[in-house]
């Protein structure tokens, strides 16, 4: 990383000149001080969500370990780490090793580029440094590659596990990752068109008069969708259905190992929330009120605003859990490829044109405000028309018998009746369960006769 | 020799190294994960060249994107963990030939073509996001404008293929 920093601050047009000037104390302290933060973050994190839930489903939660409960997640920890470490005769050994580790590592080092604050001064020295580990040209693309990578911890963990539940569930959250993924991509290029730059610092320094978030709505609205299904949190928690795949990609795990699918699961959840903080909320810069006050951006109180923002989006995630019911797994991809990328796109092009206008020519922001208005208001009025067609089309299809085969199945879109083979018949008495004609039942009941 | 000279070299002999056991090793999904690791190599050679923003989309898409799809294929095919008979085929030898054959032009090319171009890593604007994307929408713009041609023709293919599949299912 060193390497790549310094090569950086030469390439960069962004002034990033503050970044790499510490002495090597310096960054030990605050890669220490980020790894502290994110795992007791973790520990709290654990604890708020159990309590949070338990209050909106009127129950008291965990309140024994300590004051309110607050110890826990500690307590869970460390009967984690007591229990027997299994590892699966079927599993690929080395794999089965390395994937919670390769899921944990990303989730941590995304947080190299965050800014915590300020450049502020370190105590009992006349150090001045900004409250961030580094920054380089491309450091949102840098935050997506890293978490890109954390997707084979959870690919590797479902297939080395050699079962068939752990597949599945591997299977099923790479898929989402990988879909999400993109419609996180599109949602940051408005982002990007903004600010000018890729540089989480210069990002926030581009929020001092606005946030990005209060005037590229639609993008900020596509990345909290996208980041909801990036960290396979409910509603979109697909591939840990307990109904359908047990526990999903870590089924096998126990102990340590499962421990460490589960912090790299809450730290995902942290970096998502600080980066949509940096990206769209301001990053460290004070909320509005508080804004006016000049001795609000300065010194280290800016981490305060940085944290509360932050655990703002944690909140979010919670009570999203504790509201809504699971997704389909069809319609959640549906989702993702049909609404959330092709609305990702139209609006990246419609930024990408407003910038180039205004930048290029100064036309009155009014008329491209009341052009784009027409243009939703046009695709508004062809979206209900076209839905109109679709809605009416699934009524043609054959009613599905949700107990064709004696188990409760819910249909796929689209899915015919499958054709069943009785189970008493000798031979060839196949027929479609669905069929007027009860093709298959005469021959039970002759074979019961006799 | 300086110290990025002696990592290049290194991760340019972890990058072949792993690429030969992409094609060695008898595991389908191992060979997937030696892919990753000579795109990860090839990666941190683009990053010593101070090529930052042409990096971190090589891990971004192909690491991220490309690898895992085609392990999301394999794994949907054949997903046992255990060693698999009949990876080896007959072609081997003329597969290794033609290899060497293929990478003998494009080394001879590239030396032919960039033997004299040095690069000053201390104070150049080769790898900055503006100076590739300069570079890519002016003098390289037919090749760029092609190459998403060619996609979007594979892109269609793969629609046809699922779609056509699917028509004969009913």
């Amino acid at each position: 990383m060193n390497l790549a920093h310094g090569a950086g601050v030469i390439l960069a047009k962004d002034d990033l000149s503050e970044f790499g000037n510490d002495p090597w104390w310096l960054w030990l302290v605050k890669g220490v001080l980020i790894f502290v933060i994110l795992v007791v973050l973790t520990l709290f994190n654990i604890w708020a969500e159990r309590r949070v839930v338990a209050r909106m489903q009127h129950r008291v939660g965990p309140n024994v370990h300590g004051p309110f409960g607050l110890l826990q997640s500690l307590a869970d920890g460390i009967k984690l780490a007591l229990k027997e470490d299994v590892v699966p005769k079927a599993a690929d050994k080395v794999l089965f090793i390395i994937a919670p580790v390769i899921s944990t590592i990303p989730a941590f080092i995304a947080f190299a580029v965050i800014p915590f604050g300020p450049v502020v001064t370190v105590p009992f020295t006349d150090i001045e440094t900004p409250l961030q580990l580094t920054d380089m040209p491309v450091a949102v693309l840098y935050i997506l590659a890293v978490a890109s990578v954390g997707i084979y911890g959870i690919v590797l963990a479902g297939w080395s596990s050699g079962s068939t539940y752990a597949l599945l569930g591997g299977l099923r959250s790479s898929a989402q990752m990988i879909s999400y993924e993109v419609a996180m991509g599109l949602a940051f290029v408005a982002v990007f068109l903004y600010a000018g730059s890729m540089s989480t610092s210069e990002i926030v320094a581009a929020q001092e008069r606005l946030w990005f978030g209060l005037i590229l709505i639609p993008s900020f609205l596509i990345y909290i969708a996208a980041m909801v299904g990036e960290t396979n949190r409910a509603p979109f928690d697909l591939p840990e259905a307990e109904g359908e795949l047990v526990g999903g990609f870590h089924t096998e795990y126990s102990s340590l190992k499962f421990a460490l699918f589960f912090l790299a699961e809450y730290v995902n959840m942290v970096t998502v929330g600080a980066l949509a903080t940096t990206l769209f909320l301001g990053g460290w810069m004070a909320p509005w009120p508080l804004s006016l006050w000049d001795g609000a951006n300065q010194g280290y109180l800016p981490l305060l605003w940085f944290l509360g923002k932050t655990m703002l989006f944690i909140f979010f995630f919670i009570w999203l859990r504790g509201t809504l019911p699971r997704m389909r797994y069809d319609q959640f991809m549906k989702l993702g490829w049909k609404v959330l990328i092709p609305v990702a796109l139209l609006w990246t092009v419609a930024v990408a044109t407003i910038r180039a206008i205004t930048l290029d020519e100064g036309i009155d922001r009014r008329y491209i405000i009341g052009a784009a208005l027409v243009a939703v208001l046009v695709f508004l009025a062809l979206s209900f028309v076209g839905e109109k067609a679709t809605e009416e089309e699934p009524e043609e299809e054959p009613e599905f018998d949700a107990f064709a085969g004696g188990y409760p199945v819910p249909p796929m879109p689209g899915q015919q009746l499958p054709v069943l083979t009785s189970v008493t018949g000798s031979t060839g008495t196949s027929a479609g369960a669905g069929d007027t004609d009860d093709g298959g039942a005469p021959v039970s009941e002759e074979d019961r006769g006799a | 020799m300086s110290a990025v000279e002696v990592l290049f070299a290194l991760l340019g002999l972890v990058a072949v190294g792993s690429a030969l056991l992409v094609v060695t090793t008898a595991r389908l999904v191992h060979a997937a994960l030696w892919l990753v690791v000579t795109l990860g190599a090839l990666a941190g050679c683009y990053l010593l060249l101070a090529a930052e923003f042409v990096a971190w989309v090589q891990v971004l898409i192909y690491v991220g994107a490309v690898v895992v799809l085609l392990l999301f294929a394999l794994m949907l095919t054949r997903a046992p963990t255990a060693a698999e008979a009949g990876t080896v085929t007959a072609n081997r030898p003329l597969a290794a030939g033609l290899a060497v054959l293929v990478a003998a032009a494009l080394v001879s090319s590239l030396v032919a073509g960039f033997r004299d171009v040095r690069i000053d890593l201390d104070d150049s604007v080769v790898g900055s996001a503006e100076t590739t994307g300069e570079a890519l929408f002016t003098s390289w713009v037919l090749p760029f404008e092609v190459l998403s041609v060619l996609l979007l023709a594979a892109l269609v293919g793969a629609i046809v293929l699922s779609r056509s599949t699917r028509g004969g299912g009913r």
